[in-house]
């Protein structure tokens, strides 16, 4: 989609602001959010690419107003009740309750998220005994092992490294990875990293549809024209499915 | 306390994010959905185990241990692996080595990748709307904004994290640092040197300080 969360180029954003001796975490709530994602995510109802499109439907303003662990627990609360794991009643109420049954509609999580645009989610199960929350003792195990996004490829790339290729001009209304700034501009595969699950398809629940992700190098000045400097570059990550041959 | 009235439900419902991640995790321990000493371990690991420390360890062997540097600039994944570090956030690994002709930045413009396994948590201005919309289309002008101004001559590459890469600058070692133990080296390496709005110095003399 295009959305605000797509912010490669973008002016006014105002100067960076480091912070000296920054903490991990500035506040224990954002810690807490920070865990419920990873322990809620390990149940694998829902992946890493509907969780970030869950985030990019937050409305724009929002988004940019919204701290980053707000953003994380509006996107949270909206993945818990459209994967059946409790109701909107439940979220307001903090109360579990008996007679819940998954929420279809949205629910007011946060004072300032209106009502989001729908998105396919799979069909409402319900919490299987088999898949039991995640334990203290598994935490080093789940953080050892993440959840890698590589696949067997199905069939050779492509496009070899040193090809000139273009990125496509696609404007998905769905999740995508393919930032606006590269569509439609002329780059060079600096590198073929292997298959990997095509978010376009994954956030909707609709396959892993796994295919090659190369590296482009994009010149800057292809990118922003000629005011910028020669000989600089961006290098974006991007599957088969966006790119072209030249 | 702030609260907002939401009329849909009549309920008075906690604006503040702190009482709605509280309700929110009792609400999911209650269910039965959540081992609250879980969240405590995840959160414990981020706090004080993965970190900087790591990436910096990865570092000061690149710079001491040549095959091991060829290897990581090889297969990043591999090569960190050997050093224990991986998993979460960091499946899939690229180093990018700066040189005198070459430096490199890493960004992630959609949302805020980064290398949990090797440098933590991302800071908060690495997530932010300046820094991700700006590295790409002024990455020197957000150098400088970092105090560095880098040499003429010396090409800026910016890699925007769009997929499951995760990328890890491997900086210059500064002169002056040949009898240095790879414990001192690491040391040196800071969080910033390794996404690349920072190079790798020497402290200051004492006498200076």
């Amino acid at each position: 989609m295009n959305g605000v969360h797509d912010m490669g180029g973008m002016h006014g954003m105002g100067p960076i602001q480091p912070e000296h001796d920054e903490p991990v975490f500035h506040h224990r709530w954002e810690s807490r959010v920070f865990a419920l994602m990873r322990a809620m995510g390990a149940f694998g109802r829902w992946n890493i690419d509907a969780s970030r499109h869950q985030r990019e439907l937050i409305p724009p303003a929002d988004q940019l107003r919204m701290s980053y662990y707000e953003r994380w627990l509006a996107g949270l609360s909206e993945l818990l009740v459209r994967h059946g794991f409790a109701s909107a009643e439940e979220l307001a109420s903090g109360k579990a309750l008996a007679s819940a049954t998954p929420a279809v509609s949205m629910m007011p999580v946060l004072s300032t998220m209106p009502v989001l645009p729908a998105m396919p989610v799979p069909p409402a199960m319900a919490i299987s005994p088999a898949s039991p929350a995640l334990r203290a003792p598994d935490v080093p195990a789940f953080i050892a092992h993440g959840s890698p996004s590589s696949r067997d490829p199905s069939a050779p790339p492509r496009f070899l490294p040193g090809q000139r290729v273009r990125a496509r001009n696609l404007n998905p209304i769905g999740h995508t990875r393919l930032p606006r700034y590269v569509r439609g501009k002329s780059g060079i595969v600096d590198r073929v990293h292997g298959a990997f699950v095509f978010p376009d398809t994954n956030a909707h629940f609709l396959g892993e549809s796994p295919q090659h992700v190369y590296s482009i190098r994009f010149e800057a000045q292809e990118l922003w024209g000629h005011d910028s400097v020669s000989g600089d570059a961006v290098y974006v990550d991007l599957w088969e499915d966006y790119l072209d041959a030249e | 306390m702030k609260y907002h009235r939401h009329e849909h439900d009549g309920h008075r419902m906690p604006s503040d994010p702190a009482l709605q991640v509280q309700a929110l995790e009792s609400l999911l321990v209650e269910k039965g959905l959540v081992d609250p000493a879980a969240l405590d371990a995840l959160v414990e690991a981020y706090e004080h185990r993965i970190g900087t420390h790591n990436g910096a360890r990865v570092i000061a062997r690149a710079w001491t241990d040549a095959p091991y540097r060829q290897r990581l600039l090889a297969d990043a994944t591999a090569a960190v692996a050997e050093l224990g570090f991986g998993g979460l956030q960091g499946e899939h690994m690229v180093a990018v080595e700066n040189t005198p002709a070459v430096h490199n930045l890493v960004v992630c413009t959609l949302c805020s990748c980064y290398p949990y396994p090797l440098l933590g948590l991302p800071p908060v201005w690495y997530k932010s709307a300046a820094y991700r919309s700006r590295a790409v289309i002024d990455p020197r002008g957000v150098l400088r904004e970092f105090g560095l101004e880098l040499p003429a001559g010396t090409q800026v590459r910016v890699w925007d994290s769009t997929a499951e890469l995760r990328y890890l600058v491997l900086p210059q070692r500064p002169e002056g640092t040949r009898d240095m133990t790879e414990e001192q080296l690491a040391s040196l390496v800071t969080r910033d040197a390794m996404i690349g709005v920072a190079v790798v110095q020497l402290p200051p003399p004492r006498s200076e300080r």
